[in-house]
């Protein structure tokens, strides 16, 4: 058993005076697609943000790599392999989409090798390369989102619901980018398409009113409709 | 309709606005002389807002901090190059331009270094401990603006200061029947200069995309590895010393300053950023000469209209543009 790449160990957070998280523990492996399900409002996006110290926690560990990054400024949390796409995908609209990219750079220059893997990944972004990303569609603005995560290497990315709002032939591109990225990089992926997430991820873990309401292969859990039920109120077969 | 606005669009869109307000109001003036005069001035009053508005526009931007002290650095920035120009009166007097300069040039320098040093202790005393609590940031700023005017009133004295102009820019430029201020072509060639240095590090350097990109989202510049809070030090260090300058070339401008004089220009630094839209450089400066121009034009065309026409112009422009002319964020 190798060492989880990301650890939560009782992790407890408060947004003002509501209680988000409850002593929330989570082991995210190395390598691969790991996936957080969860309804609405049941601490998803909260997670991702704790992880990164957008939103600080009030009790408990988080540990990368080993090392307790939980008290860490959110910068110091991405120096240390970390990359983020959050879920309105913080995009720079003002900045061109080289702009956008370059500002994901350590030193303002590129990787030829890297940009020439984004760009098979994503086609769109050579074409709009010089363009202001407002003039970005939703799937391209979404692509740009995680390219800039992996523009240089990261250890791991948080992407928080990448498929929201997005076309069906987009989601299937994503698909394969997603497990393109994944071969050298940990994915903790923040989901409420199960078909999208099922088809991606290794692990599950799936949260409710902020607590880990199960753990677990996604093999499993796609087997078990009847979990599948008690655990999202949903069953792949209407989904599908 | 489609195609006026398209045609409108081409030629420039929104950043014809001050020449269109320019036209109609050659229109109006009907004098080609009294046209020129009013819209140097307009355009050198522009100017000056403009520095001292860019800053704030900036600093609002990047930490949604609402700083109404600001006026102190353009009232503190006045006085200071007031009182250095009376210091160096011979070579403010002299008929020599190496030494007008010079004067000029110390008098701006001593008002910009007041600004950096006092923009530095004031974020770092006064706004730092109200991050991200704005009615904390409005009671404090206005308790230091308050305090400052009295530190003026100590130093300075409440009687109104004469500042001396050099000597250099004490005439005009007379081109046929049109008489242009020379001190007002200087002050527009200074903001313009500040205006491309201010373009130029925010559309041609790493930290400028920085600048930019936290203006829109601060979080994500922190997601992304860089300490958005040591740039705001930067950007609210550079905003006072430019709040600093451009009072210091308003006092020239006005010729006998009060311990008013910033908080008196601050109604029209805000009315500056909320049509320019806040965080933009650009937007600022539109705003700024939409500002100086009108003000002159309406001043000499009805002048009981003058106070309120600033007013007008913001209220126009936010029924078109919710978020003013330029925004950062759309």
């Amino acid at each position: 058993m190798t060492t989880p790449i990301l650890q939560l160990d009782g992790v407890s957070t408060d947004i003002a005076q509501y209680h988000i998280l409850h002593e929330v523990s989570l082991d995210v492996p190395e390598g691969g697609v790991h996936v957080l399900l969860g309804r609405n409002g049941a601490g998803k996006t909260t997670t991702l943000r704790t992880v990164m110290g957008l939103w600080k926690a009030r009790q408990g560990a988080i540990r990368f790599r080993g090392d307790d990054i939980a008290k860490l400024h959110t910068s110091e949390i991405a120096r240390k392999g970390i990359a983020f796409v959050p879920e309105n995908m913080g995009v720079f609209g003002g900045l061109t989409v080289e702009e956008n990219m370059r500002l994901a750079t350590h030193d303002g220059s590129f990787d030829r090798e890297r940009l020439d893997r984004v760009y098979a990944l994503f086609p769109a972004l050579e074409k709009f390369w010089t363009k202001s990303s407002w003039s970005l569609s939703g799937g391209q603005k979404q692509m740009l989102a995680i390219a800039r995560a992996i523009i240089e290497r990261r250890d791991l990315i948080l992407i928080d619901e990448p498929t929201k709002g997005l076309a069906p032939a987009i989601i299937l591109n994503m698909v394969d980018a997603f497990r393109e990225i994944a071969r050298e990089t940990t994915i903790l992926l923040v989901e409420q398409n199960f078909l999208f997430a099922k088809s991606l991820g290794q692990t599950v873990a799936v949260i409710d009113d902020g607590h880990i309401a199960h753990t677990g292969n996604m093999a499993d859990l796609v087997d078990d409709t009847a979990l599948q039920t008690k655990l999202l109120s949903l069953s792949l077969d209407a989904h599908q | 309709m489609g195609s006026a606005s398209s045609l409108f669009e081409r030629l420039g869109g929104i950043n014809l606005l001050p020449v269109l307000l320019a036209i109609i109001a050659f229109v109006l003036i009907g004098s080609p002389s009294t046209w020129v005069t009013l819209t140097v001035a307009g355009l050198a009053m522009g100017m000056m807002i403009f520095l001292m508005a860019s800053g704030l526009s900036l600093v609002f931007g990047l930490m949604d901090v609402l700083n109404f002290g600001h006026s102190a650095f353009v009232s503190f920035g006045a006085f200071i190059a007031a009182s250095v120009l009376a210091a160096l009166a011979a070579w403010v007097g002299a008929d020599n331009i190496a030494l007008n300069l010079l004067a000029m040039f110390l008098a701006i320098a001593a008002a910009a270094l007041f600004g950096l040093l006092a923009g530095w202790v004031f974020e770092r005393v006064i706004i730092k401990p109200v991050y991200r609590d704005h009615l904390r940031q409005i009671l404090i700023t206005m308790g230091a603006l308050i305090v400052a005017e009295q530190l003026i009133l100590a130093i300075w004295g409440g009687s109104p200061i004469s500042v001396p102009r050099p000597h250099f820019l004490t005439g005009s430029l007379i081109i046929g029947d049109i008489s242009i201020e020379l001190y007002r072509l200087f002050a527009f060639a200074l903001g313009l200069i500040a205006y491309i240095a201010l373009f130029t590090v925010l559309n041609r350097t790493r930290v400028g995309l920085l600048v930019r990109a936290g203006v829109e989202n601060r979080e994500m510049v922190e997601a992304l590895g860089y300490r958005i809070d040591r740039l705001f030090i930067g950007v609210f260090v550079l905003g006072s010393a430019l709040a600093a300058i451009g009072g210091a070339m308003w006092a020239g401008y006005e010729t006998l300053i009060t311990a008013a004089i910033g908080s008196e220009m601050m109604i029209i630094v805000f009315i500056v950023i909320i049509i320019g839209g806040l965080g933009s450089i650009e937007g600022s400066l539109l705003g700024a000469l939409m500002v100086g121009l009108m003000g002159n034009y309406v001043a000499f065309l009805a002048p009981k209209m003058a106070l309120a026409s600033n007013m007008i112009l913001m209220m126009a422009i936010l029924l078109w543009r919710l978020y003013g002319l330029r925004p950062a964020v759309k």
